[in-house]
């Protein structure tokens, strides 16, 4: 059973079709690049898989359960959706750290909210896994540093901790890497390598091609609100069937 | 004879400060609930709210102290308000609440809105409830943009309580005011008049140290 099932959703936004007719599935453990030119509906889809649109059609399902279903009301409470994003985590292209507290309060702030909410572990505990998860970005000496004493790709690492904190059943990353520079560009690329390692559930949203090649178990190529294409990576990067496809891949092997 | 006029002045100035604390514990939450109704989601709520602000905002607050603690007495049969002091104590806190809730309501507005909608979206999507965002992540951000303009009101608060006394509320300026016509068997004296600037210049010397120092304590982020 795939960990993650998404059936023909659909999104307008007023007369403009964003989404038309998306649908893949993802498997535990694996990662998955969605690729494409700005503008083709990427975003919006990893949006909607977090709960922060709406699709106007469409199924997702997460381990075999229905989690949204555009037909029918009972599956969009307000309530519900607030548990049901927590099946997802997100990491933002501008970080949207919380600028007034630590990396490590970044980290630990939504599971102490949760852990109050619902009883379990404590305060010392949670800051003890938070402080692990900046240690295996490579932050273990930033833990007490503000964002706006961290460089880009350190505030990048603080994020996608501060995501992982909570044991997200998919991870989304959202161009993780194009609001850095280049020389910051590895460092994160290294650490959602590490994770795809780690057989971390992910789903990524890139401009970097060859990083889309290694990494993922999965390509999909969206153009125009569509699933171009869509496979093993080096099937889709390296000998793509689809005129598109190739026109916009060109334009990455020439620089 | 300068301990006579202290001791009026100090009089008047206590119901100054009376006056600017009794508007600022009100005005401050009622802001915020004025602020959430311009920003609704529910139209008419809205309208009606951007209205009030228009309205209340566009009229001098002398038209509406007078309003409030006249009117009503002539519609009615009598006074709604106590006699003396306290009613007309009452009814300047009433309109100074409701105006400068109006004021700090689109201050507020400001504040929030110039929160980047990418702070929400990572409450949303860490599993935050609306209230968390608000209290955990938004609210110290949004005091952080708002204390400069949130100081300039209050020190225009403390000279505007002087307004009160188009409905004889004793404040500081009307007990100077009273040496001049005849006041505690004195009469013609210019200085106290002068001397409760003094009280206005201390005060909001006070209140510019104590916005700087709220100012560097919330310096250590951006």
């Amino acid at each position: 059973m795939s960990i993650l099932e998404v059936r023909n959703i659909e999104k307008h936004f007023g007369a403009t079709q964003v989404l038309n007719d998306i649908s893949f599935s993802l498997e535990q453990g694996q990662a998955l690049s969605i690729i494409g030119s700005s503008g083709s509906g990427k975003t919006t889809l990893l949006r909607c898989l977090n709960f922060l649109e709406k699709p106007d059609g469409g199924t997702i399902s997460v381990k075999g359960n229905m989690i949204f279903d555009a037909s029918d009301p009972a599956t969009q409470l307000e309530k519900e959706i607030r548990t049901k994003r927590l099946h997802f985590g997100l990491v933002f292209q501008n970080f949207n750290l919380f600028p007034q507290y630590t990396a490590l309060q970044n980290v630990t702030l939504a599971r102490e909210l949760l852990a109050a909410e619902r009883g379990g572990e404590s305060k010392e505990a949670i800051e003890a896994a938070g402080r692990e998860l900046l240690a295996q970005m490579g932050l273990a000496d930033r833990a007490n540093h503000y964002p706006h004493q961290l460089s880009g790709g350190q505030q990048q690492r603080v994020a996608i901790a501060r995501a992982l904190a909570l044991h997200p059943d998919i991870l989304c990353f959202d161009e993780p890497t194009s609001a850095l520079d280049p020389e910051l560009t590895g460092e994160v690329l290294r650490v959602i390598r590490n994770l795809a390692e780690q057989n971390t559930t992910m789903i990524i949203v890139t401009h970097e091609m060859a990083f889309a090649r290694d990494v993922a178990d999965q390509v999909i190529f969206m153009d125009g609100g569509v699933i171009v294409e869509q496979g093993d990576p080096r099937e889709v990067i390296d000998h793509p069937k689809e005129e598109r496809t190739r026109q916009f891949l060109s334009r990455y092997s020439e620089n | 004879m300068f301990l006579t006029v202290i001791g009026a002045l100090n009089e008047g100035f206590l119901q100054t400060l009376k006056l600017f604390l009794v508007t600022l514990i009100g005005a401050i939450p009622l802001g915020l609930v004025v602020s959430f109704g311009s920003m609704s989601r529910f139209t008419p709520l809205r309208w009606l709210t951007r209205t009030v602000v228009w309205v209340i905002r566009g009229t001098p607050l002398m038209l509406q102290l007078i309003i409030i603690f006249y009117i009503p007495g002539q519609w009615l049969d009598r006074s709604p308000w106590p006699g003396g002091e306290t009613g007309r104590f009452m009814a300047s806190s009433i309109a100074f609440i409701i105006n400068y809730a109006c004021y700090f309501s689109e201050i507020y507005r400001g504040g929030i809105q110039s929160i980047p909608v990418g702070q929400q979206e990572a409450g949303m999507v860490l599993g935050m409830t609306k209230r968390q965002i608000f209290f955990k992540v938004t609210l110290l951000q949004m005091i952080k943009r708002i204390v400069p303009p949130m100081s300039n009101e209050i020190i225009t608060l403390v000279k505007d309580t002087s307004i009160a006394r188009i409905i004889s509320l004793q404040e500081v300026i009307w007990a100077g005011y009273a040496f001049l016509k005849g006041s505690h068997g004195y009469s013609g004296l210019t200085w106290p008049l002068f001397f409760t600037g003094v009280y206005y210049l201390v005060f909001n010397g006070g209140l510019t140290l104590l916005f700087g120092w709220v100012e560097k304590k919330l310096d250590y982020f951006r």
